[in-house]
């Protein structure tokens, strides 16, 4: 490999948008291991697909609607049931403003 | 007696004619979890007092000659990745940790409607990602075959179970080969069903556009019995497809004579191992004996699948995996001043390696500036390996490749490498890619007496085909139907 695809600065800026946090060691580790991923990725390039359109969805069948109709759903208390923090029927988070 | 040794669809039998009762057959099988498997480690909870409790009520019903569901006395494993009411559901990972999901997941359902009784649920790659079961937060299973080799993965744990007789059947998950691999490895019956074919609705995520649910079994009659109870569709998955399932037994029955069947020649270049290759020949003359007609076939995008999954996997894995946060469920930082270091905290001491560096990844392919370049052009290139198969399938009925390239590999052997790692899936990854269904199933073993795997690829929701191709090897093939032979308890120092 020739030249760096992602820098360290990027992988800074990836995992902040990924909610994730790496000290300098596992920094550079990723740097390494991302850029020769993405080395191998280029590959992909040495395709045309100019005029070619992308598949998102595999099988080509008709969006199944379900009826329109009001059914029970769970109860609050199973909901909430595996929050380790809960308070009056709500989901606890740490005081944001 | 060893019931445990059995296959699903001759203790069905036994029960049925009252030779032996559900009880003695799942403690049979809770014999053999207690003796062996703190040594294989496949199964990370176990189901017991329920599981009794179920094969007393089917008890009850033979006595009373009550009619019995298909799948009476079953025990199934069932990987942590799928809901099952009241256990505890990790997805191999501690983010997860005490989790306790209020809902069964439809396949789930299906099966204990079906008489099936759930044993427990099984180790795994932590959030299906891996190939090794190495990737699991609590620790990896060892292959039966050789304790110092991997099971293969994600559903490395469901693969070991069954081949150690430690249940007759289990579920696991396929987004890239994570059924297939793993059963191969073990050599067991491994089917990735069509996508849309089995509901996804208590799945947990990977990637949603390529996630199907499919079993692992002793042999392909079992394959054929377990597809067809948790097929069909589910409104609670909107990509579950409206088709009948039509009966798989019943169609393993026929045979294949005039069966056209192709050969992608682009499996055979390198890296196969020469074994592997081997016993691949061998089938492909036994098909040939039983009238089928072999040519070989191009998919010429194949070098390309692995970048192209690895994009679509990763960045359709940073999404689903946003909603871990540790406000709704599992865990929470105990270590955190506001929000922001609160999700930050936790995700980064909850997740482990594989999954953070899946993450990043799939977050930089979705990330401004680089959409195109990767995510978009990933997806473009998708539709050109779909086309590869369509291709195919216009002059073909089924395609045969390996299921790997190799058997199963040494622990720790390429846990290291990312990227070589990611190679093992080489031969199944284009199948979920194309949406398609495959099945994988023994085709001998090598000179270590590791199992080998042979892949069958089939039309999109033709598993019909793909399962009475199976049946008719299983059948007629001369290799030998071995178990592995786990003397290890003997052995002191493992």
């Amino acid at each position: 490999m020739t030249e760096k695809i992602i820098t360290k600065k990027e992988v800074e800026y990836i995992a902040r948008l990924a909610q994730l946090e790496f000290n300098e060691e596992e920094k550079e580790e990723f740097t390494a291991q991302l850029n020769s991923i993405l080395d191998y990725f280029h590959k992909l390039n040495e395709l045309d697909t100019e005029n070619t359109p992308p598949t998102a969805y595999i099988i080509s069948m008709p969006n199944l609607l379900n009826e329109d109709k009001v059914e029970p759903s769970l109860p609050q208390e199973e909901v909430l049931s595996n929050a380790k923090y809960v308070k009056k029927g709500y989901f606890q988070v740490p005081k944001i403003i | 007696m060893t019931l445990n040794r059995l296959t699903a669809h001759e203790v069905i039998n036994l029960i049925k004619k009252k030779k032996v009762t559900a009880f003695e057959v799942i403690q049979d099988i809770y014999n053999q979890i207690d003796k062996f498997d703190k040594i294989i480690k496949a199964f990370l909870i176990l189901n017991r007092k329920e599981a009794f409790q179920q094969a007393k009520e089917i008890d009850v019903k033979v006595k009373n000659g009550e009619e019995l569901p298909p799948l009476a006395g079953v025990a199934v494993a069932v990987k942590d990745i799928l809901t099952v009411k009241g256990v505890e559901t990790t997805c191999g990972s501690k983010i997860l940790k005490s989790f306790y999901p209020p809902y069964d997941a439809t396949a789930i359902s299906r099966l204990k409607e079906a008489g099936a009784i759930i044993i427990g649920k099984t180790n795994m790659d932590e959030f299906a990602m891996g190939s090794s079961n190495e990737n699991s937060a609590f620790g990896p299973t060892c292959n039966p075959w050789d304790l110092k080799r991997v099971p293969g993965g994600s559903s490395g744990g469901s693969a070991a179970a069954v081949a150690a007789d430690e249940a007759f059947a289990a579920l696991g998950t396929d987004t890239g080969g994570s059924v297939r691999q793993p059963a191969s490895f073990c050599g067991m019956v491994g089917l990735k069903p069509t996508y849309g074919r089995v509901s996804r609705y208590g799945l947990i995520a990977f990637a949603s556009s390529l996630d199907q649910i499919g079993p692992i079994t002793k042999d392909v009659t079992d394959c054929a019995l377990i597809t067809k109870i948790i097929s069909g569709h589910d409104t609670m998955d909107s990509t579950s497809v409206n088709l009948e399932v039509p009966d798989y037994l019943k169609s393993c029955q026929e045979g294949i004579e005039g069966l056209k069947i192709g050969v992608p020649k682009e499996y055979f270049i390198a890296g196969v191992d020469q074994e592997v290759k081997d016993a691949i020949d061998k089938t492909l003359k036994l098909f040939e004996k039983l009238g089928a007609k072999i040519e070989e076939v191009s998919l010429p995008h194949t070098e390309y699948s692995l970048p192209t999954y690895y994009l679509i996997a990763t960045a359709e894995a940073s999404s689903n995996l946003a909603r871990y946060d540790g406000v709704q469920y599992g865990y929470r930082t105990e270590d955190y001043e506001d929000l922001s270091s609160m999700y930050k905290k936790t995700r980064s001491e909850g997740f482990g390696n594989e999954v953070k560096r899946r993450i990043m990844l799939g977050t930089y392919a979705l990330s401004s500036g680089y959409y195109d370049a990767y995510y978009l052009k990933a997806q473009k290139v998708r539709t050109l390996i779909k086309e590869d198969f369509d291709k195919a399938f216009s002059k073909h009925d089924i395609l045969i490749t390996p299921t790997s390239p190799t058997p199963a590999f040494r622990l720790k052997e390429k846990i290291d490498d990312p990227l070589t790692m990611y190679l093992s899936d080489i031969y199944t990854i284009p199948i979920n890619l194309a949406g398609i269904p495959a099945i994988s199933l023994n085709c001998g073993y090598n000179k270590n007496n590791l199992p080998l795997g042979l892949q069958i690829i089939g039309k999109p929701f033709d598993e019909e085909t793909i399962l009475r191709a199976a049946y008719n090897f299983e059948q007629n093939s001369e290799v030998e139907r071995k178990k592995p032979e786990m003397n290890f308890l003997q052995q002191k120092s493992i």
